[in-house]
């Protein structure tokens, strides 16, 4: 019902054009949206797995479909494409097109020129970076493709992989959690604040001792119980984080179930949860909308943290926790800890501007000149 | 500062425009209206809903939001001083201290957090710098002044302790605390029931003569212009359109806006109802007590009566009045009635018992009996189009309709009401209040009730307005055969549309009968005190009326 239409009411004209007045949230935004797009394609930059293949007549996407290595003459079940046999047997054959960057999140750099952690390639002379190879500074794998520009952990994965997968889940995560936290806070919020009474009594007070319950030592146990997978700790998560709406969205029903039209609408004997749906969810909208940057956000935060303590997602998953935790383990390769505070720190700066730009966009008393 | 000549008048109001800038767009406010006020005497700034008087009298003390708005052109020459080119600490000087303002809503412009010698003693602590030893005489004083009865024992009470007329009362003292030359009153009257509004009027009018000051009084209601102004302004669009003396003018007006505006009292009687009609709604004893409950176990100690055993009966194509000031239960009595709150007591409508039907009956029963809403504003959902918003009971009661069929009776009921159909993709916010409360009333009439609870339909409402909607209601009923309940605590609209008036107080019935016997012959000191206040302005003797 034009709840999301497109032909703006005047009143979300002007909070639309609020938010673009605030220059660094309305850029945040979209850098914030550009880094995300981007690494939601993160097979297609970050990939020991070439995009597209031509060998012998035929085009193969290796992406899509798992060859086995026997296809190019070989005997293992799986393909190494970073193998430079392989490489060698498809080139006289046809072509490669690699990704931009020749490394997924869990490649082991094989051919370190130094020990790892190894430091970023641009930092290093181009005899040394292509010592590791046959050939040398000769060898057709010592290009840009196979550089680690961020330099490798303490396995040899490469840093950038690492990075760009483990944006890509960060916010990933923290979108799902926020939606399902929303959608069950709103949910739980509405029904206390339109039946009131006894309903609201009883779950207020569930709510106090719930949010009282010391979440994290609870995460920490429960973790190391069951290993957790994506789902898992989203669930885990989702038992606590779906309280920071209810509070809200309960103020607002109150307030609006008292409006006229909304006894307009219960004398035309419009069901009660029409009316909630219909009449008083758009007035929840405002604040739901307002806090729902800031929950995005604590989402991410608490996901790091707990990577950061190893007890979020499964080994091996990339995770910017993970790539701190790294860091703080191995001092001797700045580049580990610079890298995960940077792109950490961005991240939530990115998301707090954009809240605040939202924020103020929906204060009905802010007015910009 | 005081060296002008004594002839100057004490506000001298030249050229002023207002304007408010709005999307990068400048919008008129009020343009070029000039007007002045000598010592002593009262001026009144007549005009409708956005017509500008508010905004007129806000920039005399500065008290706009600025910078969003402006002056374009004009002066406010008060004592000689030009206020608009004064610095916010001359302002500051003049704010509360030589010029005071009293305000529409008192529960809202007093701090509720303030006690009630706080509030008035701050005003004394800012422009004398009296401690609170020193002012506690004086707000004694004052509130003695103002008529509040025991005023020691009100010193330590609330806002929210005190009663509508009291807030009034306590604004006022606030406004005279520092003894004023002027007085701005910007509808001070119109949140308040009409035995108050007699009370506070009758307050206004000693309390400028004993102080001599100058009064500005802001109204929409021409009954309180021509009792208290010595002259009158009349604004529409932003521009005075007349000014003069009041008994001039309302003897004989002479700009169109002017004479329409005091031609457009209600008017008009009751549909006549044949004596054999059948009796549409009926109850008996009906009764809505809310339980008060204190202690540890929420023991019930006692009930607030709202409805308190009331018995009524309505014939079908009938309208009933009923008045009372506020906190009478009108409106209570009238939702019990329709099933909207729960109540005591048996309910017939249309021959059944409708008292304990279940929700999903009583449901389906909706579409015989709807409820048109005081605000106009309030009672239409923001984000729904209009046409939505009146096929919304559609989809309840006659959910067989298509899309097509539901536009087209959409159309015609909108019609019907006096809204051009073409506009019915709009938004709320785009009509006037007049054209909202004829879109309320559509989205009631689409359902072909039999009953229609209008409660206060026509408060909100500009004078002139009001009228449109009075005729409307009528016309509606003699085509359909509507019965009407019709709550209101303005007199006249109710003797305009309804056959039989009844008069309630503390949730009881005080006075029943014929619009007629209740106008001409009241046997009740409450309904006596009731018309009086409300028809000639009267105040009545102490105890019969809140205050």
């Amino acid at each position: 019902m034009g709840l999301f239409s497109m032909d703006l009411s005047p009143l979300n004209q002007r909070r639309l054009k609020n938010f673009k007045a605030n220059r660094r949230g309305y850029v945040s935004l979209w850098l914030f949206i550009a880094l995300f797009l981007v690494t939601l394609f993160a097979e297609l930059i970050a990939n020991d797995k070439p995009v597209l293949i031509s060998y012998k007549g035929e085009l193969l996407s290796p992406l899509v479909v798992e060859y086995p290595e026997s296809k190019f003459g070989g005997f293992l079940p799986k393909t190494d494409y970073r193998d430079p046999f392989v490489q060698d047997e498809i080139q006289q054959n046809g072509w490669i097109i690699w990704a931009p960057v020749r490394y997924s999140y869990r490649t082991v750099n094989l051919d370190l020129p130094t020990p790892a952690p190894a430091p970023p390639s641009w930092s290093l002379t181009r005899e040394v970076r292509c010592a590791p190879f046959e050939a040398g500074i000769e060898d057709v794998n010592c290009t840009i493709g196979n550089w680690n520009w961020l330099g490798t952990d303490d396995q040899g994965r490469d840093v950038l992989a690492r990075l760009i997968y483990g944006f890509r889940i960060s916010v990933l995560f923290g979108l799902t959690l926020t939606l399902f936290s929303s959608i069950i806070g709103v949910t739980a919020g509405a029904v206390q604040g339109f039946f009131g009474g006894l309903v609201d009594l009883i779950f207020q007070r569930f709510i106090e001792i719930w949010t009282s319950v010391p979440q994290l030592y609870l995460l920490l146990i429960i973790a190391a119980i069951i290993t957790p997978s994506f789902w898992i700790l989203l669930g885990i998560l989702l038992l606590f984080s779906w309280v920071a709406l209810v509070g809200v969205v309960r103020a607002e029903f109150l307030r609006a179930r008292n409006f006229e039209y909304v006894a307009a609408a219960k004398a035309l004997g419009v069901s009660d949860r029409t009316i909630m749906i219909r009449h008083l969810l758009p007035n929840a909208m405002v604040a739901t909308l307002t806090f729902m940057p800031f929950i995005l956000n604590g989402s991410i935060t608490t996901l790091t943290s707990l990577d950061f303590l190893g007890f979020g997602l499964p080994p091996g998953s990339p995770s910017l926790g993970e790539l701190l935790a790294q860091g703080k383990k191995n001092l001797e390769a700045p580049w580990l800890g610079i890298t995960g505070f940077l792109s950490i720190s961005i991240m939530l700066s990115l998301l707090i501007f954009i809240g605040e730009a939202v924020r103020d966009a929906f204060d009905p008393r802010k007015t910009f000149q | 500062m005081s060296k002008q000549p004594i002839a100057q008048p004490l506000l001298q109001v030249r050229d002023l425009s207002v304007s408010f800038r709005q999307d990068g767009q400048e919008k008129i406010a009020v343009s070029h209206i000039s007007f002045d006020l000598e010592k002593g005497e009262t001026l009144a700034l007549v005009g409708e809903s956005g017509s500008g008087k508010s905004v007129s009298a806000l920039s005399i003390l500065k008290l706009l939001p600025y910078p969003a708005a402006s002056h374009p052109s004009g002066e406010i020459v008060f004592d000689g001083q030009d206020l608009l080119k004064a610095d916010d600490k001359t302002l500051r000087g003049v704010r509360g201290n030589r010029i005071s303002m009293i305000f529409q809503e008192p529960m809202s412009s007093l701090n509720p957090l303030h006690t009630v010698e706080q509030q008035i003693g701050e005003v004394l602590s800012i422009h004398h710098g009296m401690s609170e030893s020193q002012s506690r005489a004086r707000v004694l004083e004052l509130l003695e002044d103002v008529g509040i009865r025991e005023p020691e024992k009100r010193l330590k009470s609330y806002p929210h302790q005190l009663s509508g007329g009291q807030r009034q009362r306590v604004m006022i003292a606030m406004a005279l605390a520092n003894e004023p030359e002027l007085l701005i009153a910007d509808e001070p009257t119109t949140a308040l029931d009409v035995t108050v509004q007699a009370q506070i009027l009758d307050l206004l009018r000693r309390l400028q003569k004993s102080h001599g000051m100058a009064l500005l009084f802001i109204t929409h209601d021409l009954g309180i212009v021509e009792r208290l102004a010595d002259r009158v302004c009349v604004m529409t669009d932003g521009e005075i359109v007349e000014s003069g003396k009041t008994a001039e003018i309302f003897a004989n007006p002479s700009h169109a806006y002017t004479q329409h505006l005091l031609g457009s009292e209600p008017s008009g009687h009751a549909l006549p109802v044949a004596q054999d009609a059948p009796i549409l709604l009926k109850t008996d004893d009906l009764k809505v007590w809310f339980p008060i409950k204190r202690g540890l176990l929420r023991r019930t100690v006692g009930h607030i009566k709202a409805v308190d055993g009331v018995s009524l009966s309505i014939k079908k194509g009938e309208t009933l009045g009923i008045v009372g000031e506020s906190g009478s239960g009108k409106t209570t009595l009238g939702l019990a009635l329709l099933r909207m709150i729960s109540s005591d007591g048996p309910i017939v409508f249309q021959g059944e018992g409708i008292d304990d039907l279940d929700s999903k009956r009583i449901r389906a029963m909706r579409g015989d009996m709807q409820i048109v809403f005081q605000d106009p504003f309030g009672s239409l959902s923001p984000r729904m189009s209009i046409a939505n918003i009146v096929a919304e009971g559609l989809s309840i009661h006659a959910p067989d309709l298509s899309p097509e069929e539901q536009d087209e009776k959409v159309c015609r009921v909108l019609e019907e009401v006096g809204i051009d159909p073409a506009t019915r993709h709009r938004y709320p916010h785009e009509f006037s209040g007049g054209q909202r409360q004829r879109i309320s009333i559509a989205r009631a009439m689409i359902l072909e009730p039999k009953f229609v609870m209008l409660d206060e339909p026509t408060s909100a409402l500009d004078m002139s307005v009001q009228s449109q909607v009075v005729d409307l209601l009528r016309d509606l009923q003699a085509k359909h055969g509507l019965t009407y309940l019709f709550i209101s605590h303005d007199l006249k609209v109710v003797r305009a549309l309804s056959s039989r008036v009844l008069v309630m107080r503390a949730g009881k019935v005080v006075e029943k009968g014929s619009v007629e016997q209740i106008f001409e012959a009241p046997e009740t000191d409450y309904t006596k005190a009731l018309m009086a206040a409300a028809l000639r302005m009267e105040t009545a003797p102490e105890g019969i009326v809140a205050d």
